[in-house]
């Protein structure tokens, strides 16, 4: 649990700081490519700095949001996690994993009849909290698991 | 040029699945060769999907993505036979479209 604490105590002061330099322009997300891509959120170190980056501050509990992952991955560079979102008008589903070096792993918006599902391969650094996140009617809910991994899919 | 992509979509009653498979090496830009140089991130960063048309899925990817990426969606209100287009950007620009039918 100390450890919990800490984790939140130190990514609080991390994303002040972000969020400060972001305000005085020095970290001004630019746009380089990919127009659209969410360079803060995606790029951002802590849970906290990616639920701000996507504009979810703070998301609520939602049962009527699934997450399906496995409890154990053997091979963390490929984790199979399919998320469904039973919450009327959703339009969006992110999922990020909480220990990843950057946690916001994708997001999907979806349109023209596209259901709230999406299944995806993520790759996991260590044991952690898989987080997913929908939004709908312009409000965020998430649901959330811990994932242990044996062997971890990021790094060497 | 990256390789095609594989893209299944089926009718199933009235929910079409679309099954997508990119060939890309998602690195992260954390892993180092054996030189112990770093390899520079190349990532898909978005990606979409159309059918009959009309834009279904709009993707916003990052590094933590497996390689190899396999995505599945499920739509309603698709027929057999409407063009199933899906792209991909990465970071460096490269881009790949591919279109398949649904069955």
């Amino acid at each position: 649990m100390n450890t919990t604490r800490r984790t939140v105590l130190k990514s609080a002061t991390a994303s002040g700081v972000l969020a400060g330099l972001i305000a005085a322009g020095a970290l001004r997300p630019t746009q380089v490519l990919a127009a659209e891509w969410n360079k803060a959120a995606f790029e951002a170190h802590d849970t906290v700095g990616a639920l701000k980056g996507i504009g979810a501050g703070a998301p609520a509990d939602s049962k009527d949001l699934i997450l399906k992952v496995p409890d154990i991955a053997e091979n963390g560079a490929v984790v199979p996690v399919d998320v469904i979102s039973n919450i009327p008008n959703t339009t969006s589903i992110s999922i990020l994993v909480e220990k990843n070096p950057s946690p916001l792993s994708a997001s999907f918006d979806f349109a023209n009849g596209a259901l709230p599902e999406v299944s995806a391969r993520l790759k996991m650094g260590q044991t952690s909290l898989v987080k997913a996140v929908a939004k709908a009617d312009g409000k965020f809910y998430t649901a959330q698991k811990e994932v242990k991994v044996t062997v971890g899919g990021c790094g060497g | 040029m990256a390789d095609p992509m594989k893209i299944r979509a089926q009718l199933k009653g009235d929910v079409t699945e679309i099954r997508v498979l990119m060939g890309h090496a998602m690195e992260t830009g954390q892993r180092k060769d054996a030189a112990g140089k770093t390899i520079p991130p190349l990532f898909i960063q978005s990606m979409t999907v159309e059918v009959g048309g009309k834009k279904v899925v709009d993707g916003q990817i990052g590094t933590s993505v497996s390689r190899n990426p396999v995505f599945g969606f499920k739509m309603k209100g698709a027929k057999v036979g409407d063009k199933v287009v899906v792209s991909w950007v990465d970071n460096k620009g490269d881009k790949r479209t591919d279109e398949a039918a649904v069955a």
